[in-house]
């Protein structure tokens, strides 16, 4: 068994395709910050592979920079940022309680029908090869904004806003085989300075509330002088 | 000839797994630094309870009498539907892995049923925690199989792995699913760590223990025995499903020799897993139990989903 014969990299993309839709209902289950952005990392070293993978299969080779790219920033740099911030803020123990976790994983598996039912279409006009991989990418958007909306940490928060955007990074690749390298590139810093903001901001509801639980935002009260 | 070697095949999974159960426990105690029972103590247990005199409770009806046979030769039926050293043999091609389910079921009706029978507190107890384990890892556990059966187009075992056997250099990503779900399955079907613990009878924790709690000498080494047998049906079927290569695909000494010593390293690693697993992990709480298996049902249903959605249009 040769696994690295040409022929198997189409199979290697969607067992990797699989593998990232896997770490995403991981961190949905996940209730612990520093595993959460240890998946988040994993979730970033897969999208990485995917990538290099497909550029390699396409002979699109600007895709393998922005598969580096993908893994300095959201396998390493993001996630280290994240978890200097949980620790520096003594939050490496906390635990953002998922309620009812079965519902959600169902609601989950749900959206994952619901995105292959609607790219259903697209998947049938579309000629690329990496074309049967859209619906997984969608679903790895949708999957992140239920972490969002499932949760009341504002880290958790920001892992699941990565997460969409780990999603719609894939599909991304997996439609267009790549979108222009400035693009790109402005993506990329993007979501660096958007993750050095909300280090800002977590500092900053933290000396306002307290906390870091959002929903204690919910509660409008008047300073009392 | 052929019925021979089936029927030589059932009689080596029966023989063969007290000492599965005594490799894990071996490995155990090695990884927690303890001194260690000989590998084929589980033989001399069962030979000791064997001998020993069965006191049955006043109150027992014909129902507590008879579930351990009943238990036990299920359990020897179960293990003819599934391939251990060789494919293609008559009993495998009878049934298919539903009935296998099927099996598991009855056997567990009966000792609920039993676990009850003499009306103790603890019986009662541990056949609706049984229950209502059951009647989560089931779905999952059927889950698990349906990927597997619309990969393979077929439900039955045998054809099921020599199709495996035949398309080797198919990378499934459903397969990862099953197979973790599979595994999850086993877990909870097993009373192993994370749902409980094989080693204890404390009461507040106790699942299967708690059942068969009123049961000594010859019934207790039956359902013991069974409990054993049914440990090594599920790791067998974790390695020859999923990791198929080695079985024997035909009937010829070297092939079969070829497949024992496959299925003996394959069990040996998995068994290295199971109790790597039970040392790092504690047990968790019984009413956590029931995420644990819905995290197996979804992954089995994703499985499925990723089959439909990866496998099917490319």
């Amino acid at each position: 068994m040769d696994i690295v014969h040409p022929d198997h990299y189409p199979q290697l993309i969607t067992l990797l395709a699989s593998l990232i839709i896997f770490t995403t209902f991981m961190m949905l289950a996940q209730g612990k910050l520093l595993t959460l952005i240890n998946l988040f990392s994993l979730q970033g070293l897969l999208l990485a592979g995917t990538t290099a993978m497909v550029a390699l299969i396409t002979g699109n080779h600007h895709l393998l920079i922005s598969a580096g790219l993908t893994l300095a920033l959201k396998a390493i740099m993001i996630p280290w940022l994240l978890r200097y911030l949980v620790v520096r803020m003594r939050l490496h123990r906390e635990v953002d309680p998922v309620e009812n976790p079965v519902q959600i994983m169902l609601f989950g598996v749900s959206l994952v029908v619901f995105s292959y039912y609607v790219t259903l279409p697209v998947v049938q006009l579309s000629t690329l090869a990496t074309s049967n991989m859209l619906a997984v990418s969608l679903a790895g958007i949708l999957l992140g904004m239920l972490l969002m909306i499932s949760r009341k940490q504002a880290v958790t928060h920001v892992v699941g806003f990565m997460t969409i955007e780990n999603g719609l990074f894939f599909s991304a690749v997996v439609s267009t085989h790549g979108m222009p390298m400035v693009v790109e590139l402005g993506i990329a810093f993007d979501v660096l300075v958007a993750s050095v903001i909300f280090g800002v901001f977590f500092f900053q509801i933290r000396d306002s509330i307290d906390s870091l639980d959002v929903d204690k935002l919910n509660r409008l009260r008047e300073e009392t002088e | 000839m052929i019925w021979l070697l089936n029927l030589l095949q059932t009689l080596l999974f029966v023989a063969l797994a007290p000492l599965l159960v005594g490799w894990i426990k071996w490995l155990k105690c090695h990884l927690q630094n303890r001194t260690s029972p000989p590998l084929i103590q589980p033989y001399r247990d069962l030979s000791k309870l064997f001998r020993k005199e069965t006191v049955i409770a006043e109150q027992a009806s014909w129902i507590f009498c008879t579930t351990p046979y009943i238990v036990f030769s299920v359990a020897v039926l179960a293990t003819s539907i599934v391939p251990l050293i060789a494919v293609h043999l008559p009993t495998a091609a009878m049934a298919d892995v539903i009935v296998l389910v099927g099996f598991f079921a009855l056997a567990r009706f009966f000792q609920a049923l039993a676990g009850m029978d003499i009306g103790t507190a603890f019986g009662g107890m541990g056949s609706s925690r049984e229950m209502t384990i059951a009647s989560l890892s089931e779905p999952a556990f059927l889950m698990a199989v349906f990927t597997l059966a619309v990969s393979t187009s077929t439900t039955n075992l045998s054809a099921a792995i020599e199709y495996n056997l035949l398309h080797p250099q198919d990378i499934r990503p459903s397969y990862v699913f099953a197979a973790l779900a599979l595994a999850l399955v086993a877990v909870a079907e097993t009373g192993r760590i994370p749902v409980d613990n094989p080693a204890t009878h404390l009461e507040l924790t106790m699942i299967h223990e708690a059942m068969v709690l009123e049961y000594s000498g010859r019934h207790l080494a039956l359902i013991e025995w069974a409990a054993h047998i049914r440990l090594l049906i599920y790791t067998v079927l974790l390695a020859n499903v999923f990791f198929p290569w080695g079985i024997a695909q035909e009937i010829s000494f070297p092939a079969l020799l070829e497949g024992l010593g496959m299925i003996v390293a394959k069990l040996a690693l998995l068994g290295l897993f199971v109790a790597l697993i039970e040392t790092l992990l504690a047990k968790m709480r019984l009413f956590l139990v029931q995420e644990f298996l819905g995290f197996a049902y979804l992954l089995g249903v994703l499985g499925l989903l990723m089959h439909i959605i990866m496998e099917v249009g490319s």
